[in-house]
C-alpha cells in the first residue's frame, strides 16, 4: 500500500515506522525539519518538507497515488482541512484525521471523513481499565506494550 | 439583516464596525479574552468571547438565524472549518470565508465555500488596475455564479490585433459583451475585426481566466 501521513509527532512517526516496517510504500509530511527527529533511524520510509494543506506538496508526497491518507497534526482544523483535500480533491478512498474535539470529531465523520478523537478513546480506554473492564482494549494495551518494549530494546 | 463575524483582528473589528454604522445587527466571535474585551469597549455588546470554531459557541451567537457567517482570522483552516460547521449545524444561508494564502480560493471551493475573500488578489487586482500596460484586468466575480468580469485591451504588439472576435479562440462558455472603440459601445458580433487599443468586456467563468488572458495575448 501506499500511504501518506501529514504531521510528524510522536503518533505521526510511530505509524510510520509500523507501516515502513511492514513494507508499505510511506512518505510523511511535515512542516517543521525538526519533527522528523521522532522518526527511528532505520526509518526506510520517504520524508517531505512542506505543508500538508498544500496541493502542490501533497501532490509531490504522492496523494494523487494513495490507497490511504492519514493526517495526525497537533491541530484539528488543520487535520481537518487536509483530509477533505485528500478525500474531495485527491479522491483517497481511505481518509483518516485526527480530531481531538469529540464534537468536530462526529461531525465530520457525518461528512464522511473517517476521525478519530484521542479524547474519547483515551478517556474510555482509562475508565475501562479502572473498572477492570476485561473486554474493552485489553488487545490493544497488550500490543501497544510490545511496541514500547520492542523500541526500547532497539535503543 | 444579522450578520455573525467569526474573528477580532484588524479585519473582523472594522468589518463589523461598518456594518454596525449601516444598522446592521451583528455579533462578534473572539477566543482572545483580552481582545474581546477591547472590541466591547469600543462596539458595545456585541462579542462573544469563545473560540467560534466549536458548533456550540456558534448556536450561543445566535447563528441559526444568521443571515450570513462572515469567517475572517488570519488562518485558513479555522476559516473553514468555521464556514462549514456554520453551513451543517446552524443552517446559515451564505457563508463567507477570508483565505489569506490565494492559493486556498481552489481549495475553500472544492470543499463548498463558494464565496471566499483573499486580500491579496484584491490588491492584486487594484494594481492591476492602476497598471494600464496589462491590458487585462479582472473587474470582479459575478456573486455565486463561478462567473467573472473581465476588461482587456488590444495592445499593439498582441496577436489579437487584427483578428475577429470569432478567431480570437475564446475557451467555450465565454462571452464578449461588447466592445469599446474610441470611447463608443459596439456589439461584439463574431466577424467583428479588433483594432489596436479596442476594449473588450468578457464574461467568462473563473477557472477559464487564464485561457482567456491566453487567448488574447498570445
Amino acid at each position: 500500500m501506499k500511504i501518506v501521513i501529514v504531521g510528524c509527532g510522536r503518533t505521526g512517526a510511530f505509524l510510520a515506522g509500523l507501516l515502513a516496517a511492514a513494507d508499505h510504500d510511506v512518505t510523511v509530511v511535515d512542516l517543521d525539519r525538526s519533527a522528523f527527529t521522532h522518526l527511528a533511524k532505520d526509518f526506510k520510509g520517504t520524508t517531505l518538507l512542506g505543508s500538508g494543506m498544500d496541493l502542490d506538496v501533497l501532490r509531490q508526497a504522492g496523494v494523487d497515488k494513495a490507497d490511504a491518507f492519514i493526517t495526525l497534526t497537533q491541530g484539528d482544523n488543520r487535520n481537518l482541512m487536509s483530509a477533505q483535500i485528500g478525500k474531495q480533491i485527491f479522491g483517497v478512498k481511505q481518509v483518516i484525521a485526527k480530531v481531538n474535539d469529540p464534537i468536530r470529531a462526529n461531525t465530520y465523520r457525518k461528512h464522511g471523513i473517517t476521525t478519530f478523537s484521542r479524547t474519547t478513546i483515551l478517556g474510555t480506554l482509562l475508565d475501562a481499565m479502572l473498572k477492570n473492564d476485561p473486554e474493552v482494549g485489553e488487545i490493544l494495551v497488550k500490543r501497544a506494550r510490545a511496541h514500547e518494549a520492542r523500541m526500547a530494546d532497539a535503543l | 439583516m444579522y450578520f455573525v463575524i467569526a474573528g477580532g483582528g484588524e479585519v473582523g473589528f472594522h468589518l463589523a464596525k461598518a456594518l454596525l454604522e449601516a444598522g446592521h445587527e451583528i455579533m462578534l466571535i473572539e477566543s482572545d479574552r483580552r481582545r474581546a474585551q477591547y472590541i466591547e469597549e469600543q462596539l458595545g455588546s456585541v462579542v462573544l468571547n469563545a473560540p467560534a470554531d466549536e458548533g456550540r459557541f456558534q448556536l450561543e451567537a445566535g447563528c441559526q438565524r444568521a443571515d450570513a457567517m462572515i469567517a475572517v482570522t488570519g488562518e485558513d483552516p479555522v476559516n473553514l472549518i468555521i464556514c462549514q460547521l456554520a453551513k451543517w449545524k446552524c443552517n446559515v444561508p451564505r457563508v463567507i470565508a477570508r483565505v489569506n494564502d490565494p492559493k486556498n480560493e481552489i481549495v475553500f471551493k472544492a470543499l463548498g465555500i463558494d464565496e471566499t475573500i483573499s486580500s491579496t488578489r484584491v490588491l492584486m487586482s487594484v494594481i492591476e488596475q492602476e497598471l494600464p500596460s496589462s491590458g487585462f484586468i479582472p473587474l470582479m466575480p459575478l456573486t455565486g455564479s463561478h462567473l467573472e468580469l473581465i476588461e482587456a485591451e488590444i495592445g499593439p504588439d498582441t496577436p489579437s490585433a487584427g483578428k475577429s472576435v470569432r478567431s480570437l479562440g475564446l475557451p467555450r462558455g465565454t462571452a464578449v459583451g461588447g466592445i469599446v472603440r474610441k470611447g463608443s459601445v459596439l456589439h461584439a458580433d463574431d466577424d467583428e475585426v479588433l483594432e489596436v487599443g479596442d476594449r473588450l468586456v468578457i464574461l467568462a467563468p473563473t477557472k477559464d481566466e487564464s485561457e482567456v488572458r491566453k487567448a488574447l495575448s498570445g
